[in-house]
């Protein structure tokens, strides 16, 4: 495991991730997703959503660190954010 | 087709998972790793957080790359996907011409990657190749080395020849599955070509289209050995696609970092393109059996 | 037969064609139909003529390849091929590739097939997004997985073996394999499933007795893309292997020294590496030419 150079932001990361995608499951054994049309132009399942939101989250974070001084922990934010919306109205 | 319902499946679906996990999971994870670090070796690192980001973002040789690889990627499927449409059409649809065709158009496939280069290399030298020669022999000063017009043209040519005969295969398949049946309704109706192709044949191929443009636009990406081979990404750095930057930055200049930031805001890219592409098609396919349906 | 008056309308209609296909066959003139050829006929040399020069460059010495240009080897020679032959380095390329592709080919196809057969047949959680999660990995870049890939290997103690690129080949050739088969799985009609079950057979009866005879074709298919896509690749069977399993793409690297290029014997071993291909093509050209819809429909 050494050659992976694990680090604590990133192992965190991972652990979020691998939290999120097992309540999900969790979510999904207890209460069934029902496909429906929030404000996205496509009908999605919660799964979609959460993969629309983790994806458009990326952008948010590359574009806040590539091309402006605001602090990550505001893209963070917004994200958390964002991801919230979309998975109750999107 | 109508799915049961089963979460049993899973057990079919492990062994794969396992392989598959073990081989794109542990390096994805790795490459994140790198990502945030300045790496000497497995002992001598540092954390550098989000500064390895925002460095290839701003790096101009990188996003001048990056439109580069745009630029090439749109101009083969253009001419690719139309010209595989057509070469599909005019194959031979039995007998041994058509297994004599299918075997000749299917030759490019089959060649190791940096043999294709070779291969383009040896035809398009100007002392050696029958193509570079033959330009010459016109009057043209062809000089791949030296003119990045005419670099850019063989390697979209190399492409072409390369890769049109995927789509083309693909689609003559697509096209061999049509029920003779359509055909007899059409003639009855007589329908002309183009409505044939329009409503007959097309429609058959979106699939095979739609994993062919995919596969494509994926491999685009990738493109390394053949243009490494053919023109060692010149000259200058006129055709230094991605994948030739990344390969040179992590294994020629061993910066792990900074080639592990880039290939993630690479793999972001085209992820995000295939799954506006996937989505899009596979929604317009979910309307039409709905309205088929109702 | 065509005499007699048709009384269903499958007839009705079966005639119908008939007729009008003779009436289209006389009016689409014979300068159509060369026109199809000839336009077909100048792709063919277009994709002959890059093929023919290496063959023909294969057959030259290197004098005569760089002191005179002709169209045909003027001083025909097989020196080129008896230098790989008889040279263990170089003909052990060969086998070293064919050898990782077949593995390959194996692990690919037999662990994609219960997996394309789950996929087809039942919904269950997150089916779709592990569909695409799967296509996702045909897209990911090489280039920087290699470093990774190099030590993940070497830490597990495979590396210079050939199941090592053989595993790492699995990456995007597993997901390849379930797109396929997938397609071809989904057209078996479901009531071949239940009958079967009906009648008493197992899942692993059915599915090898019964299952696999009726993709056969898919499983052909399957398994040209497979080759294919394993026999070409560069950057990662290079990076994970150094002698023991290095394979010949990577040994004609050794063609250029410092005294120039032996252009001959690059041209005769990218010649031989073409030879796998077509044998692989020739087998599945049937199943090639009997048609197939790819994905899901």
């Amino acid at each position: 495991m050494e050659w992976m150079v694990w680090t604590l932001p990133t192992a965190i990361f991972f652990s979020g991730i691998a939290a999120i995608l097992l309540g999900m499951t969790a979510w999904e054994l207890a209460s069934p997703s029902v496909e429906r049309r929030g404000f996205l132009p496509i009908a999605t399942t919660r799964g979609d959503r959460l993969f629309i939101g983790l994806l458009s989250a990326a952008y948010i974070h590359l574009a806040v660190v590539g091309f402006t001084d605001i602090s990550i922990w505001f893209a963070l934010g917004t994200s958390v954010l964002w991801l919230l919306v979309l998975m109750r109205w999107g | 087709m109508n799915k049961v319902y089963n979460n049993r499946a899973w057990f079919l679906i492990l062994p794969m998972l396992l392989l598959v996990a073990f081989s794109a999971i542990i390096p994805l994870m790795t490459v994140v790793n790198y990502s945030v670090q300045d790496v000497f070796d497995a002992n001598t690192r540092f954390f550098t957080g989000t500064e390895w980001f925002e460095v290839m973002l701003n790096d101009s040789a990188l996003q001048a790359a990056l439109l580069r690889q745009f630029a090439f990627s749109f101009t083969i499927l253009a001419i690719e996907v139309p010209l595989g449409i057509g070469i599909a059409l005019l194959m031979p649809k039995r007998g041994w011409q058509a297994s004599a065709v299918l075997i000749l158009i299917t030759l490019p496939l089959l060649i190791p990657w940096n043999v294709v280069g070779s291969i383009w290399q040896l035809f398009t030298r100007g002392d050696i190749g029958l193509m570079g020669v033959g330009i010459r022999e016109l009057g043209y000063a062809y000089n791949i080395t030296r003119n990045p017009a005419d670099a850019w043209a063989t390697i979209i040519l190399m492409d072409v020849w390369h890769w049109t005969p995927l789509i083309a295969l693909l689609c003559y398949s697509g096209l061999r599955s049509i029920p003779d049946a359509y055909y007899q309704a059409a003639r009855i109706d007589r329908a002309s070509k183009w409505a044939v192709f329009r409503y007959i044949q097309l429609p058959k191929l979106t699939n095979v289209l739609v994993i062919g443009v995919l596969l494509r636009f994926m491999h685009s990406f990738m493109i390394y050995a053949e243009p490494f081979v053919l023109t060692g990404g010149g000259p200058g750095s006129s055709t230094t696609f991605l994948s030739q930057s990344l390969t040179t930055m992590a294994i020629g200049q061993q910066d792990l970092g900074p080639s592990a930031a880039f290939s993630l805001i690479y793999f972001l890219i085209i992820l995000l393109v295939c799954w506006v592409f996937y989505t899009a098609i596979m929604n317009s396919q979910k309307d039409k059996t709905t309205q088929g349906g109702a | 037969m065509t005499s007699s008056v048709p009384t269903t309308p499958e007839s009705v209609r079966q005639q119908a064609a008939e007729v009008a296909a003779r009436r289209r066959k006389r009016t689409r003139s014979t300068t159509t139909r060369w026109r199809r050829r000839t336009l077909l006929g100048l792709y063919l040399v277009f994709v002959i003529l890059p093929i023919y020069w290496l063959l023909n460059l294969s057959f030259q010495t290197n004098s005569e390849i760089l002191g005179s240009f002709s169209f045909w080897p003027q001083n025909f020679t097989i020196a080129n091929y008896a230098r790989i032959f008889t040279d263990s380095n170089w003909y052990m390329g060969y086998v070293n590739s064919l050898a990782y592709v077949l593995m390959n080919m194996l692990i690919s196809i037999s662990v994609a097939l219960p997996a394309a057969y789950a996929f087809s047949r039942f919904r269950f959680i997150g089916d779709k997004h592990l569909f695409f999660w799967l296509l996702t990995n045909l897209m990911a870049p090489p280039a920087v997985f290699l470093l990774p890939y190099f030590q993940l290997y070497y830490s597990v103690g495979l590396f210079d073996t050939h199941i090592a690129v053989a595993l790492a080949h699995c990456l995007f050739n597993i997901p390849l394999a379930i797109w396929i088969l997938e397609g071809f799985m989904s057209s078996v009609p479901k009531e071949v499933d239940e009958t079967a079950y009906i009648d008493g057979y197992s899942f692993p009866r059915f599915f090898v007795t019964i299952f696999l005879p009726m993709i056969r074709s898919g499983i052909g298919v399957t398994l040209f893309f497979l080759f294919m896509f394993s026999w070409v690749e560069l950057l990662l069977s290079r990076t994970l292997t150094a002698t023991n399993a290095q394979p010949i793409a990577s040994i004609m690297t050794r063609t250029s020294t410092a005294s120039g290029i032996d252009w001959g014997t690059l041209a005769a071993a990218g010649v031989l590496t073409i030879i796998p291909g077509v044998v692989v093509v020739y087998f599945v050209r049937n199943h090639i030419a009997k048609g197939f819809a790819l994905g899901r429909t």
